[in-house]
């Protein structure tokens, strides 16, 4: 019905990447900002109520790159909301009022982050210090606040209510709330919300995994890679039942995209889950197959009828691959995650501390890096799959596009401009690992190091 | 009617909040970089750092405000700003990237290369954002930007005179509001010797200021008749406020009322900027779309209203704040 405003727009291709490539860059940064002010502020507490030098100067230097991350992380989210109107003036003319309430929600939110982490950075010398401990809290709080109206704003792409189109494809009968409480908005926010303080805890925990690999295993060491490493765990089981509920939504709001996420082409009653693999010709080839396997995951009953790609037109089928390795590997990344947890829980219930163990630390180091794929692989999921749709079932990307000449530059330039700030902030943040630690607390740490077991 | 204008002046209270906040900010990049060499400018430098440290996120936040506000309440109005005007916008949404991320990474560097190197990239994408947006608000003032979901000329939208002058003039402005700033906040830090440094840029700023509106009488009145009409008519008061406030503010900087001279530039700003709005109301898009053509549904509207005046239960007393500790001096970087 609305194809027919489709543009003839040759650079559609560098828009989606350019919108993929700014959004998959300030998500990771998203994550850091809404789970680590949790952990600073947990560290700070237990830094001044004890007053042990380990825990105030994890704080303080936690607070140091948690400010240079979040500034990179609030001016990559600015470029989004001009990159709505700059890429897709047809979307955002045509469903702004609908679906932007969550953003002008979402803009004081962001607002009280940064009100409060310029007071939580440059109060703590001056500010009483429970004062100082209190204004912390607002910024894990309105961090995890912008991701669930944020997210809100992608629900509804995924489960567009709150409107209906007369026969002309005119939006008519808006209703901003009832477009703002999608059905999508309660699992992929809560999904979000896990999966950031996965993804925080790793990557805090990483440069301490790698320093005890080093041979430094202090008590600094320790606590560095326990106390965000917890958070993560925490939130990995967690995950797993949250996942589900998010897959069952999918199941139900969008068969066709969790078609495309198992690869299933014909509709089934009792429908196999398979195992890796990959899809060619309507079928997984090379997969393990589990009999019943999907009908029970995604309706918890293994008759249930699970409906295939061919229920809908080719043109308007995600393209299967992309869509399903990301989603295996993200479920794989978080079963890891989840055995790393138990790992951990065995050690600390039998001696009080991280496991002995070499291999553990590797892993450790591993899930920060990993933590991320798994955190853009279910972007990739969601966003993918969607495809070819930014409205599901209701407008297509290439309906959304701008009639604007060249915006490909755009796109060189960007990458150009974020791949010189990742480099700096990578930089930035090495020198700030690097800064030898204050000399009284090296003198505390005079224990031994731990001994290690394994290669 | 009455809900598109309410939400239409609150989104300009936006506008006109982050001029003052933020295009001060960006004015502080302008003095950063001409401070001179690393020892003639370390002072000035760690002035602005001081002033700008804890503040310029959340100065930075009213340009999403403004951004959000007007994609949900007047979609018809974003959309095609947006993509007549891609070319200027994404060039100062760059500059906003360069700027924060460097200005971060300035404060968390030691060494003085690295420093250098961050600070001039800071310094020099301050200029560009100014620029860029002026230009665009010189597009948009100027009727430049056609109605509907084809976009307009992307050059020329921007590349024309009034748009030149809204960039020279934003620029400028930033700067001349950075100077009055850094001025009261050296006074009040008792530095005597920056409170000359910026107290002398202030002035001359103002000047120039002053000079550029008035070469602008004859740029808007061959390029944007519309405008000009607008701005000597009904806008009239308002340039005259400014003027006046401007004027203002030199004797005021002259005679070292440092904390008066900041309300009076504060002033002046405002007024040129609703000076423009009055000059344009009822329209938008000049010519083609009104406030109300622009708004969308009245329950979106009114989801506006209720969410900006709820959100600012929350936010005034934050900001409030923000500001009292700034200026009591209890936000500083640790050494």
């Amino acid at each position: 019905m609305l194809g027919v405003l489709a543009v003839d727009q040759p650079d559609l291709f560098y828009a989606r990447q350019q919108m993929a490539f700014s959004l998959g860059s300030h998500i990771v940064l998203a994550c850091i900002g809404m789970s680590v002010p949790f952990m600073v502020v947990l560290a700070e507490w237990k830094g001044r109520r004890t007053g042990d030098l380990v825990y105030v100067t994890l704080a303080r230097r936690w607070a140091k790159a948690m400010g240079v991350l979040f500034a990179v992380g609030a001016v990559s989210g600015t470029i989004l909301s001009f990159e709505f109107g700059i890429l897709w003036p047809r979307w955002m003319g045509r469903f702004g009022s609908v679906m932007g309430l969550p953003f002008a929600i979402e803009g004081f939110a962001f607002f009280l982050e940064a009100i409060f982490i310029g007071i939580y950075l440059y109060g703590w010398d001056r500010l009483p210090p429970r004062v100082h401990l209190w204004a912390g809290v607002p910024i894990g709080i309105a961090g995890v606040a912008s991701a669930f109206f944020v997210v809100a704003a992608n629900g509804w792409m995924n489960d567009p209510t709150g409107f209906t189109l007369d026969a002309a494809g005119n939006v008519t009968h808006v209703d901003p709330w009832a477009a703002l409480f999608n059905s999508g908005l309660w699992p992929e926010a809560v999904h979000m919300i896990l999966a950031a303080f996965i993804v925080g805890g790793c990557l805090l925990a990483t440069p301490y995994a790698w320093a005890m690999l080093r041979g430094r295993r202090t008590r600094y060491e320790r606590v560095g890679l326990l106390l965000p490493l917890t958070f993560a765990m925490i939130a990995a089981p967690l995950q797993l039942v949250v996942g589900d509920w998010a897959a069952r939504h999918v199941a139900v709001h969008q068969p066709t995209k969790l078609a495309a996420m198992e690869g299933l082409y014909k509709t089934t009653k009792g429908a196999t889950l398979h195992l890796g693999g990959i899809y060619v010709g309507h079928e997984i080839v090379g997969g393990i197959p589990i009999p019943d396997g999907l009908s029970f995951l995604a309706f918890h009953d293994p008759h249930a009828v699970v409906k295939g790609l061919e229920t809908v037109p080719a043109a308007d089928r995600a393209p299967v691959n992309v869509v399903r390795t990301a989603f295996q590997l993200m479920v794989m990344i978080g079963t890891a995650m989840i055995g790393l947890g138990l790992w951990m829980l065995l050690a600390w219930r039998k001696r009080r501390s991280v496991p002995r163990s070499r291999w553990f630390l590797r892993a450790a180091l591993i899930a920060g890096p990993a933590s991320v794929v798994a955190l853009e692989c279910g972007w990739i999921t969601t966003e993918v799959g969607r495809q070819p749709w930014i409205v599901w079932q209701v407008m297509r990307v290439r309906d959304a596009v701008t009639d604007a000449p060249n915006i490909r530059f755009g796109y060189y330039l960007l990458i150009a401009v974020y791949t010189v700030m990742a480099v700096f902030t990578v930089l930035v943040l090495r020198r700030l690992t690097n800064t030898p630690l204050p000399t009284d607390l090296t003198r505390a740490l005079s224990d031994e190091p731990e001994p290690l077991e394994g290669s | 009617m009455r809900l598109a204008n309410a939400c239409a002046a609150l989104m300009f209270v936006g506008i006109a909040v982050y001029a003052l906040l933020a295009g001060a900010d960006f004015g502080a990049g302008f003095w950063d970089l001409t401070a001179g060499g690393d020892e003639r400018g370390r002072a000035p430098r760690a002035q602005i750092e001081e002033s700008l440290g804890p503040v310029w996120e959340a100065n930075h936040v009213w340009l999403i405000f403004v951004l959000v506000t007007l994609w949900t309440a007047f979609p018809a109005a974003f959309a095609p700003i947006m993509s007549t005007l891609y070319v200027p916008l994404t060039l100062a949404a760059i500059g906003v990237i360069l700027r924060g991320a460097a200005f971060a990474f300035r404060k968390a560097s030691e060494t003085l290369p690295l420093r250098r190197w961050f600070g001039a990239t800071f310094a020099s994408s301050s200029l560009l954002t100014p620029f860029m947006l002026g230009a665009v608000v010189g597009g948009i003032a100027s009727g430049r930007v056609p109605a509907g979901e084809q976009s307009g000329d992307v050059l020329r939208s921007w590349l024309n005179p009034t748009s030149m002058l809204g960039g020279v003039m934003a620029v400028v402005v930033c700067a001349f509001l950075a100077a009055v700033y850094l001025a009261a906040d050296s006074e009040r830090r008792g530095r005597p010797a920056l409170v000359l440094f910026f107290r002398r840029r202030a002035i001359a700023s103002a000047l120039v200021a002053g000079g550029v509106a008035l070469a602008g009488v004859f740029v808007l009145q061959h390029d944007a008749r519309t405008l000009f009409h607008g701005l000597t008519h009904r806008g009239a008061p308002l340039i005259a406020v400014s003027a006046v406030a401007g004027a203002a503010t030199i004797l005021l900087l002259v005679r070292a009322r440092y904390a008066a001279a900041r309300v009076s530039a504060a002033l002046a700003v405002v007024a040129v900027l609703f000076g423009w709005a009055a000059g344009q109301y009822p329209y938008m898009l000049e010519q083609s779309v009104r406030i109300s053509d622009a708004a969308g549904p009245h329950a979106t509207l009114v989801a506006i209203l209720v969410v900006l005046g709820g959100g600012s239960l929350l936010l005034v007393p934050a900001l409030v704040w923000l500001f009292v500790l700034m200026q009591r001096g209890m936000l500083v970087a640790e050494h």
